[in-house]
């Protein structure tokens, strides 16, 4: 995606507010809806240099620096000055300027999704906000009815939280003392902030933070003198959201535990969930994802839904929007895992070497809740087809979020009976095909470095020896032991990998596997054999696709699904002996 | 009464034109209270529904008592033993499926019909209806090929599962997708047992043990017993499917002859059905 705008083509306006001077930046057309941006601590306008011009060609995006930060006069005393009440005027203030005649689309991050709850629960802005979106930010208000209900019943899970929050907000209490946190921020600190950022919360370094950092962050300490502890103490009672709220909570967060929002439908009664697996500078790491969730949020309220989503599956919070593409996704595991990604709300590509099934998978999937889906025809052993494939994918579709390398095919018959041709045949699909996969659409998640996340489908086989499938647990431990060294390699990207080891289920793999050393007759009838025995063992595929998102929400490494896989998987690792000896077992073909 | 109808099925017999009849009757039933179904209502009050529909146009006697399911019960989702096809006290809300079922005796002549809508749009089961078409399609074109009914249930089969469906008329009694109905003699009273008119259970006994003599079965089943041609007589057939939560099936009346004829040896009763209707409509 090329982005043609920068920070640096905004128009700049200055705004008098309360004793102070607001540096506001616009982007956009002005007849467009207009989304305001606003930044939090130690931070400036500029931590949404990567978002705004994202958000510029549908929206007028308005960014202002709170007052004391960035290029936005500090008030004088400081103490005091800080206050919602005062940020509150502050924004209006903007919110006039810009937009005097039409309702404004709040974007909040941090400190400023503090104050936006603020702004969006007070009864003098009612009318003035059409919609919110707020991110690792909560308000201080919903925090401390949260910590009183904590409080006033502390049962075991209650007290958890609570101790854990209590953790995770250590700085908060640091910045209470004085002058220290100042001296500090204008000192050290300020000077190594921006490598802390990259090293420990993953922040690309690009020229952010900028050289106002060491005044904003000892300016900002004032906003939690001066709010905090009174707000926490007594919170308002009345802090209902008057707009649509599209909550987006980053799971990997220091300072924040995603339990704060347990409540927050009490609070807010148009309330749209979103989660991500990343740190907490958000703005900064997955631009993208939030450009495509705000765009999405906004234009919903616009048009009348103020609910956003519709998609319907347990992980929507998770993967709506988000780009799934699925390998063998014409039937069995695939089939099932396309469409829980559908109804997750998610963008699939289904890809088959079967063209009618792979355009089935897209159209069904289309049904159940995928805003958009499509079918692509290509076998996965083929280099030069993936190599297209990716190309396309990504100049038509976007990159990949989640890919699913599942497509496989089963052979089963003695080591002697298998010729080189049936080795080849099987390690293309189902090592090279994975191979293929990762490799080229894990390359272009690493490129974008906004994370992501790869699945391949391994199997119980993968840690199971056995005597009839020589070829196939080959090469499926090699999806194993490879997904296993990717992970490791990927893991400071942002981009987990996971192995799914799922075990007999009913699909059509038995109908479709060849059995080597056996006549055309004999094959069909093991065929037909093998399929009647995994038809009465029943695990449906749909299970697998469960744990398949599952695991990606989780980010685990191996996940050996049904029953006997996880048996197998515990006596892989402590009673290899028996494993060996169920490997010499006749299969009763 | 368990006739040995083979003769006189012929399109225009009068025979047939008493199935026709209560088959007419059981969609009109259907749709009458399709109609009336709103947000709120449960499976046992549209089922009551139906009977009492039925009771007032004189149906005394039943193959089995109407049956409504709404939502994912329609999918037969997590059915473990028969008891949970009977009508609970599940609500219907906007947009969710419902199938109604029902097998009205009139006159003697039985009906076994199944009508699957949604309150308001579905397109889900939109789509699942659109493609049951060529299940009805196949299931005819292979009964007058003659071919064994447990070949034609697997490759029913095959075609749901290429379409991407779970074949969930294998959650029936025995896994049928069809079953044969016949006359039934009309009592002063009709007892049932677990919904199942008496009399006709007693016909399909009796066919049962007729077919067990001949090698053959009242039941469309997947089994061993179901691998024989087709039995002339007629067949209620109801192939059922299902995707995630929601289910759609129709049900009607196969008539098998033992004609030589491929045009006569099989036929649907009636094609003037709302399903078919339907489908005429969306080409």
């Amino acid at each position: 995606m090329t982005v043609p705008v920068t920070l640096q083509d905004a128009r700049e306006r200055r705004v008098r507010t309360g004793g102070v001077e607001l540096c506001v930046a616009e982007l956009g057309d002005a007849g467009q809806p207009t989304v305001i941006l606003v930044h939090g601590y130690p931070d400036s306008k500029e931590v949404w240099s990567e978002i705004a011009p994202r958000l510029a060609d549908r929206f007028h995006v308005v960014l202002y620096d709170v007052r004391g930060h960035g290029r936005s006069t500090a008030p004088r005393p400081l103490r005091g000055g800080f206050t919602l009440e005062k940020l509150t005027d502050d924004f209006l203030a903007v919110a006039d300027a810009v937009s005097p005649d039409r309702p404004v689309h709040l974007v909040g991050h941090d400190w400023g999704s503090v104050q936006a709850w603020e702004f969006t629960t007070v009864e003098r802005t009612e009318g003035r906000i059409a919609s919110f979106t707020s991110m690792s930010g909560p308000s201080l208000d919903h925090f401390g009815h949260w910590i009183n209900t904590r409080l006033k019943r502390p049962t075991p899970r209650r007290v958890g939280e609570l101790l854990g929050q209590g953790a995770k907000s250590w700085y908060v209490y640091a910045l209470h003392t004085p002058v220290l946190p100042e001296l500090a921020w204008r000192g050290p600190l300020g000077k190594r902030w921006p490598r802390l950022l990259e090293r420990f919360e993953k922040v690309p370094g690009d020229g952010y933070p900028t050289s106002s950092l060491p005044t904003d962050a000892a300016h900002g300490s004032w906003l939690y003198r001066d709010n905090v502890r009174s707000r926490l103490r007594r919170p308002r009672p009345d802090a209902y959201a008057h707009a649509p709220v599209q909550l987006i909570t980053p799971l990997q967060d220091a300072f924040l535990s995603e339990k704060l929002y347990d409540e927050l439908e009490l609070w807010v009664p148009q309330l749209t969930r979103r989660t991500l697996a990343a740190k907490h500078w958000i703005p900064r790491s997955r631009p993208d994802q939030l450009a495509a969730w705000i765009t999405e949020f906004v234009t919903s309220v616009e048009g009348g839904r103020p609910d956003g989503v519709t998609a319907t599956g347990k992980y929507a919070d998770r993967f709506g929007g988000q780009l799934v593409l699925v390998t063998g996704a014409g039937s069995g595991i695939g089939r099932a895992t396309a469409y829980a990604f559908a109804e997750a709300g998610a963008r699939v590509v289904a890809v088959d070497r079967d063209a009618e099934a792979a355009a089935r998978t897209a159209e069904m999937s289309r049904l159940i809740g995928a805003p958009e889906a499509w079918a692509e025809t290509v076998d996965v052993s083929d280099e030069q087809a993936m190599e297209k494939l990716a190309e396309k994918v990504a100049r038509d579709y976007g990159v990949v979020d989640v890919l699913v390398n599942n497509a496989g095919i089963g052979l089963s018959g003695s080591f002697f009976d298998t010729t080189p041709e049936d080795w080849k045949k099987v390690l293309d699909v189902n090592l090279w095909g994975v191979i293929h996969g990762c490799r080229l659409f894990g390359r272009q998640m690493a490129e974008r470095g906004q994370g992501g996340h790869i699945v391949n489908t391994a199997s119980a086989a993968a840690y199971q020896p056995s005597k009839a499938l020589p070829a196939y647990s080959t090469s499926k431990a090699a999806v194993l032991m490879l997904s296993e060294c990717l992970r490791a390699e990927l893991a400071g990207q942002g981009i987990g990998v996971t192995a799914i080891c799922p075990g007999f289920v009913n699909t059509n793999i038995t109908s479709t596997a060849h059995f080597a050393g056996v006549d055309a007759e004999e094959e069909k009838r093991r065929q037909k054999k093998s399929a009647r025995l995994y038809g009465l063992r029943n695990y449906p595929p749909e299970k697998v696709a469960d744990a398949i998102l599952r695991a990606v929400v989780r980010g685990e490494a191996v996940v050996p699904v049904t029953p006997e896989a996880r048996g197998a998987y515990l006596m892989s690792r402590f009673t290899p002996k028996a494993l060996r000896r169920i490997a010499r077992l006749e299969p009763p073909l | 009464m368990t006739t040995a109808v083979t003769g006189e099925l012929r399109a225009e017999s009068a025979e047939l034109q008493g199935f026709r009849r209560v088959q007419r009757l059981a969609y009109e039933c259907a749709e009458a209270v399709a109609a009336q179904l709103e947000p709120g209502i449960t499976e046992r009050e549209a089922a009551r529904m139906q009977r009492e529909w039925l009771r007032e146009r004189g149906v005394r006697d039943w193959f089995h008592l109407p049956f409504a399911w709404f939502g994912d019960r329609t999918a037969f989702v997590k059915f473990r033993i028969p008891l949970q096809f009977f009508p609970t006290n599940r609500r219907l809300e906007p947009g969710m499926p419902f199938i109604l079922d029902m097998a009205p005796v009139f006159d003697g002549y039985t009906a076994d019909i199944g009508y699957s809508g949604s309150l308001g749009i579905n397109p889900v089961q939109d789509k699942l209806m659109a493609d049951l078409e060529a299940h009805r399609e196949l299931i005819l074109r292979e009964v007058r090929e003659r071919r064994p009914l447990r070949e034609i249930y697997e490759n029913v089969d095959r075609l749901m599962v290429r379409q991407g469906y779970a074949n969930r008329h294998r959650a029936y009694p025995f896994g049928v997708i069809a079953h044969k109905v016949d006359r039934v003699r009309q009592r002063r009273w009709s007892a049932h047992v677990f919904g199942f008119g008496t009399q006709s259970l007693k016909g399909l006994a009796s066919d049962a043990l007729h077919g067990h003599r001949e090698g053959w079965s009242p039941l469309w089943s997947p089994y061993r017993f179901s691998d024989h041609p087709p039995q002339p007589g007629l067949w209620a057939v109801e192939p059922h499917l299902g995707f995630r939560g929601t289910g759609a099936k129709f049900e009607e009346i196969l008539v098998v002859t033992d004609s030589a004829d491929p045009e006569e040896s099989a036929f649907w009763l009636d094609d003037d059905l709302p399903h078919v209707r339907r489908w005429a409509e969306e080409k």
